[in-house]
């Protein structure tokens, strides 16, 4: 299908909403009515026609507008994107990673031409139309991840491998989860995962990074996190949080279904070829409840969520305040009926809402 | 007493250790206040024919003692600051197999090491050992101002003036906890500030 490309905007007025189509194929990110941490991780090897998980580097209609956003968060504090010296090959091969797959997967908005290391790149719904010399900096606007993760949608984490860990070294990170590129650059595994709660004592981490530091060419991993915004906000970070930390006591129970969104992130995992180091793509979806909740299973299945979590992971995901409203929005959604197993919408299987 | 026990925390928080003396013909000591009392621990004749101690004693008075040890070189520098170019040279200049030794509060000895690793030293190579104060060096993550010994939680930034409660993540590569504004979530409700260990 042809995208639309919204005009819209993650701040401010927040103009962002979901179309039908961006509704519908939001990656829940529960795939049955509790949530606990666990290794979740699959094969990144495509997924039903439309989905989130068919393309490698999935493009949707928010790219524009989210690129925008991207931008402007950059101008504010160029500190969003650090390489240190020894991640730069890793960025030709994090380059050399999207604009293939882009140019497979989307041809009619991205193509590539490669005669030798003369390379072009025209990137349509950007208006962009570059030739430059693959691993020659100098022929680029600006460092080779920050030229593509400029055009492409996510945060990216370029991870470096030595001493049998995975360390920060590189990274694109304006639509963070509430965490700083700037403090965590530079830092191994258990180092930036430290604020987790939980996690490590159940040995999440030591697992997760063997499985990672595992991953071979062409066999790229996935999983789901998420954890709640109050508006469309993409960019919730640290460095912000002194502006945008009061926006969570904005709610009330009139406006919740249209501020409260579910955020999701789809982390990907890709070994790149010449540097042996693994990037860490981290796409953000955004949806309101009210939007969610016109699933009939994810409207029964989030109220069960948020309900049962512990209250440890609702406090380090920052809405414990604000949880006794969203159970009370919530519960108007939750007829009590069972739920499919899994995370997919179920649109013609599931029945609708008994109304009580 | 100038030791003090850590209680246990998160995964980024650095561990110190106690200096042992280890083989080697060239030893960098980078110490401020008690940690001198560190050096004085471990020094033997020995070892101190082949080492360069750069002190600052920050109030304390431990560098007649230092100097008493005959070290090969020592350096007396009125601040950390102003001893780095110093430091910098040390590590220019170093040998294979150079040992480095730090001593002394969380703030010098953080930043002592982003010196040593920046030089390519890697930092599981390098002794540390707590000593004197437990004031912590706070970046603030808003306006990326560093704080210098913080006592208290939450403090004040010495740079954009918010008030910032103290976390235990650290970074290595900045030498310095992460502040975060407290209240965030409900401007002008900042609690009575405590001391950090309280």
């Amino acid at each position: 299908m042809t995208i639309q490309f919204r005009d819209e905007t993650f701040r401010d007025d927040y103009t962002f909403r979901n179309s039908r189509w961006a509704i519908e194929r939001f990656p829940f990110p529960f795939h049955e009515d509790s949530f606990m941490y666990s290794v979740n991780m699959e094969q990144h090897r495509g997924g039903p026609a439309g989905s989130v998980y068919e393309k490698r580097f999935d493009v949707d209609e928010h790219y524009v507008s989210e690129m925008r956003d991207r931008a402007l968060v950059l101008a504010e504090d160029p500190l969003r994107c650090q390489s240190l010296p020894h991640m730069t090959l890793a960025g030709w091969d994090l380059l050399e990673l999207i604009m293939v797959a882009k140019s497979e997967d989307y041809p009619d908005l991205f193509q590539l031409h490669r005669d030798g290391d003369r390379w072009r790149w025209v990137n349509r719904p950007l208006g962009i139309d570059d030739t430059f010399t693959f691993l020659d900096d100098t022929t680029l606007p600006h460092g080779p991840m920050e030229y593509i993760t400029r055009q492409t949608q996510g945060d990216f984490c370029v991870l470096d491998q030595r001493d049998d860990n995975l360390w920060m070294d590189a990274g694109m990170v304006t639509t963070q989860a509430d965490w700083s590129l700037d403090f965590d650059l530079g830092m191994n595994f258990f180092e930036w995962h430290a604020p987790v709660p939980k996690a490590h004592e159940m040995g999440i981490f030591q697992r997760a990074l063997k499985f990672l530091l595992n991953i071979q060419q062409g066999a790229p991993a996935r999983r789901l996190n998420w954890t709640m915004t109050v508006n469309p906000l993409l960019d919730t970070s640290p460095e912000n949080y002194h502006r945008w930390g009061i926006q969570k006591t904005t709610l009330t129970p009139e406006n919740i279904g249209r501020k409260q969104h579910l955020r999701v992130e789809l982390q990907t995992f890709f070994r790149l070829p010449r540097s042996n180091a693994l990037v860490f793509p981290i796409r953000c979806y955004l949806c309101s409840f009210e939007d969610l909740t016109t699933v009939s299973k994810w409207g029964r299945r989030l109220h069960r969520v948020v309900r049962d979590l512990p209250v440890e992971l609702a406090t380090y995901k920052g809405f414990v305040d604000n949880r006794p409203m969203m159970l009370d929005y919530l519960s108007q959604f939750d007829d009590g009926l069972p739920t499919s197993p899994g995370i997919w919408p179920d649109l013609e299987t599931e029945p609708p809402l008994r109304m009580g | 007493m100038t030791k003090f026990d850590f209680p246990p925390s998160i995964k980024s928080r650095p561990v110190w250790g106690t200096l042992q003396a280890r083989p080697g013909r060239h030893h960098l000591f980078v110490a401020d206040a008690e940690g001198a009392q560190a050096i004085l621990d471990v020094a033997t004749p020995d070892l101190m024919a082949g080492s360069h101690i750069i002190y600052v004693p920050r109030g304390a008075d431990h560098a007649d003692a230092l100097r008493a040890l005959e070290p090969a070189q020592f350096h007396e520098g009125p601040s950390y600051a102003a001893s780095v170019p110093r430091l910098r040279r040390a590590l220019q200049d170093a040998k294979m197999g150079l040992q480095v030794y730090l001593a002394g509060t969380e703030g010098v000895m953080g930043q002592a090491m982003a010196e040593a690793v920046a030089a390519g030293i890697p930092h599981t190579a390098i002794q540390t050992e707590h000593r004197g104060s437990t004031a912590r060096r706070m970046q603030c993550v808003h306006c990326k101002g560093i704080t210098e010994d913080v006592e208290t939680d939450p403090f004040v930034c010495a740079h954009c003036g918010l008030n910032l409660f103290v976390r235990d993540h650290y970074s290595r590569r900045l030498a310095a906890y992460q502040g975060v504004r407290v209240d965030a979530e409900d401007h002008g409700n900042v609690p009575e500030p405590r001391g950090i260990y309280e």
